[in-house]
């Protein structure tokens, strides 16, 4: 989902830029490997292809068919920085040529599908890609960078107040799962059929196949991007409980007092409130999934062990 | 007279297993314009990408006395103008000017100077009108014009054209004919069309599969393997 | 008129715009009018076909509409409007810029302004190979459509298995080709940089374009919010 200019509130547009482009340099600089430009023909070249991918369409019943978005299959064959920045490029054209999403948006659409998606979309790849489970993780690293980019998008619109009853938001969700659904069946089977054409096509995975880990990672990604959408959607429910663990107050705090004296208390404005509160109520979820995962896969290693 | 090109028992496999050169020897010789015949897929093009290192098989090559070895590319490079086949895989820049500027600012050219050799090149084969336009807006033998002209501004001792005449209309063939002829570089032109080989080379190299089969004038050549239309 | 102005403070102007549009808050018709007059005006110097340009922004309607069409129901006429106003002027705004300006110019301009130049270099690849890979994936899909009067009949899977197919060799024939650039990057000595062109030096006429734009859009939005 590409969100145009005009639907996300300031306070949205201007912290996904302000994430997006430190991430979007840093990932150049580390796509730049060779530390030459001899790598860029082969980035942008796969970028039009994956422009000229979704001109072919797939056919998934009643009638109906889907195309390639991208991400997963990108990270799969240049690898995840270079995936991002070619997604980025992507999005920049479409942006620009296409009017398919806003200008200000874009470090909102870059993050959500060029950042989050494609990482989400090599996330079980590199825990158990290079396992029996390899059809698995790839199908489902299509799945996720769909489903996590579109929830992220809905969770954004949903902060800048773009309104949206209960209902619309469930079948919403249903929609993007269908889409994400037939995202990783294009990517497993376009991922095969590039395999038996040349199988240095489709990068080895960088890490030994850890299954339990991958799952769990999988879970967890889920988990923060639905938690993120409901998160959203219920904004005081989110911010109650910061404030009950104290969280908001040190955060309004933290914007008060050194700033005060400079009159600055814009910053300090609801929208501040709610957009601290909602990010470390976010980091709040992320942190439980992931100890929970740790907790889970120690103990699985331990009672594999004895 | 010198020798410029010296190959001998070249030999390349390529990742998927086709045997493409199978024992090429070629010398090429100050001046002199050679062409190279063979039916498709019997390895020219292979052959001629050997010439600059941009595949490596085995067997020795030199290029006017420097082996085609990793530390020699940069000035073999400098040496050899190489037009590729496709020149969409030549004209990768935005502007025509930019595309032209590019071989003779890697030769360490100041951007000044690199942009009159770069305009000279242009005018020499008639495109100097289409400095500021796309690449992919010129026509398929005005593509082929300006990649010979970014090879040109880099003032090559040798040129190496991988089948120039495709795409080209008569009158630009005979054109492309009457400028290579005015340059004074040894060539190797890897070609299907007798004519034109006829019109610049002296000679002929008639490769089958990945072998040089025969060597000599073009005319006997062509009548051994029957290549007319 | 808008064509030989530099694209750096095309750009520039352009944030200038967007930034002002989509922080003016509460938007409503007078607002927008404001913003449309302003874009008019830069629409009617730009020399472009007026109802054309018109039109191609109105490629952003079908989201915004739906959106809209939900706050309207929820009661929210004036949040409706903006949704459907402030995407419009915005897409109409990108487009001024992009229309009058050559895409090789901007990403110059992009990239002087502070853009990665490994991304600019990647988007200059993108759009340089966009049409000729586009074009081939055209052949290929005619070309199997042709061969597919069987295919039709036949089930689904065939028929998904046979798009994944043309896609395999769709990135086969793009990877070769990226090869092929690459190749032919190194034949004439690359050596690891590509030096992009200087951009043109800035006259008057640019600096005046992007201050006219800045301070109008700017003073409106203060103006309306007073
Ligand atoms: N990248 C590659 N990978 C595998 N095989 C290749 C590759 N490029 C060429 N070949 C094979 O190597 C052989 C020689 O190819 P080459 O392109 O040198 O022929 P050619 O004489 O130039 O033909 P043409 O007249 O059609 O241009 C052919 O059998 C071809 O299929
Ligand atoms: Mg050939």
């Amino acid at each position: 989902m590409h969100i145009p200019d005009g639907f996300l509130s300031t306070a949205v547009w201007a912290t996904a830029g302000a994430v997006s482009v430190p991430s979007v340099a840093y990932l150049a600089r580390k796509s730049h490997r060779a530390l030459d430009d001899g790598q860029t023909p082969l980035m942008g070249v796969m970028g039009a292809f994956v422009f000229a991918a979704q001109m072919i369409n797939f056919p998934v019943g009643i009638g109906t068919s889907g195309h390639l978005v991208g991400g997963a299959l990108l990270a799969v064959t240049l690898g995840p920085a270079a995936a991002s920045i070619v997604m980025t490029a992507i999005l920049t054209v479409q942006a620009l040529l296409f009017q398919d999403g806003g200008v200000l948006a874009l470090g909102a659409n870059v993050f959500n599908m060029a950042i989050a998606g494609v990482l989400a979309g090599y996330l079980p790849y590199r825990y158990w890609g290079g396992s029996s489970h390899r059809k698995a993780a790839i199908f489902s690293g299509g799945f996720l960078s769909v489903f996590v980019s579109a929830c992220l998008a809905m969770g954004q619109l949903l902060l800048s107040g773009v309104p949206m009853p209960r209902p619309v938001t469930y079948v919403s969700l249903g929609l993007f799962a269908v889409s994400a659904l037939i995202e990783g069946g294009i990517t497993v089977a376009v991922a095969g059929a590039l395999e038996r054409l040349n199988p240095s096509w489709v990068r080895a995975p960088e890490e030994k196949p850890r299954v339990g880990l991958g799952l769990i990672l999988v879970a967890a990604m889920l988990l923060v991007s639905l938690g993120a959408l409901f998160a959203s959607s219920l904004p005081d429910g989110l911010e109650r409980l910061a404030e009950n663990l104290g969280i908001a107050g040190r955060a309004r705090n933290l914007f008060e007092t050194p700033l005060a004296d400079y009159q600055a208390r814009f910053l300090a404005t609801d929208w501040v409130r709610k957009a601290v509160a909602g990010l470390v109520g976010l980091g709040v979820v992320y942190a439980a999934c992931m100890l929970i995962g740790r907790a889970v896969t120690r103990r699985a290693a331990v009672s594999r062990s004895g | 007279m010198s020798v410029l090109i010296q190959a001998s028992d070249v030999r390349y496999r390529y990742d998927d297993g086709t045997l493409a050169l199978d024992g090429v020897d070629f010398q090429l010789e100050e001046g002199e314009t050679v062409a190279l015949l063979g039916p498709n897929g019997s390895g020219k093009t292979t052959f001629v990408l050997h010439l600059t290192g941009l595949l490596q098989g085995s067997g020795e090559i030199t290029v006017c006395g420097m082996p085609v070895r990793k530390e020699n590319f940069a000035a073999i490079r400098a040496k050899v103008g190489m037009v590729f086949q496709d020149s969409d895989e030549q004209l990768f820049l935005p502007s025509v000017l930019e595309d032209a500027v590019f071989g003779p600012r890697n030769l360490g050219l100041p951007a000044d100077q690199a942009l009159a050799h770069a305009r000279q090149a242009l005018e020499q084969v008639g495109m100097a009108w289409a400095v500021a336009k796309a690449p992919y807006h010129l026509s398929a033998g005005e593509k082929r014009r300006v990649a010979l002209a970014g090879v040109l501004a880099m003032s090559p001792q040798i040129l190496v054209l991988d089948e120039p005449t495709t795409y080209l209309d008569p009158p630009t063939q005979r054109e492309l004919i009457r400028l290579l002829k005015e340059l004074p570089q040894a060539k190797i032109l890897v070609t299907h069309d007798i004519a034109f080989a006829q019109a610049l080379a002296s000679r002929a190299v008639f490769f089958e599969r990945g072998k040089v089969a025969a060597l000599g004038a073009i005319d006997e050549i062509a009548r051994r393997y029957d290549w007319r239309l | 008129m808008l064509h030989r102005r530099d694209a750096r403070m095309k750009l520039l102007a352009l944030l200038a715009v967007l930034v002002a549009v989509a922080t003016t808050q509460p938007f409503g018709l007078v607002t927008a009018s404001g913003f449309a007059a302003l874009l008019g005006a830069g629409l009617l110097i730009s020399r472009l076909p007026v109802t054309g340009v018109l039109a191609r922004a109105a490629v952003v309607l079908p989201f915004t509409v739906t959106f809209a069409g939900i706050a309207w129901l929820a009661g929210e006429a004036g949040r409706a409007f903006a949704l459907i106003a402030k995407p419009y002027l915005s897409a109409l705004a990108v487009l001024l810029v992009v229309a009058t300006t050559p895409m090789p110019a901007l990403l110059a301009a992009a990239s002087s302004l502070g853009v990665p130049r490994m991304l600019v270099l990647v988007l200059q690849f993108l759009y340089r190979y966009l049409f000729v890979v586009a074009e081939q994936a055209q052949h290929m899909w005619v070309a199997a459509q042709c061969r597919g009067a069987a295919l039709r009949t036949s089930h689904r899977a065939g028929r998904f298995r046979a798009a994944s197919g043309t896609l395999a060799v769709l990135f086969a024939r793009s990877y070769e080709k990226a090869e092929g650039i690459e190749r032919s990057m190194l034949a004439r000595c690359f050596d690891g940089r590509i030096r992009l062109l200087a951009p043109p030096r800035l006259g008057w006429r640019d600096l005046a374009l992007l201050a006219f734009a800045a301070v109008a859009a700017w003073s409106w939005r203060w103006w309306v919010a007073s």
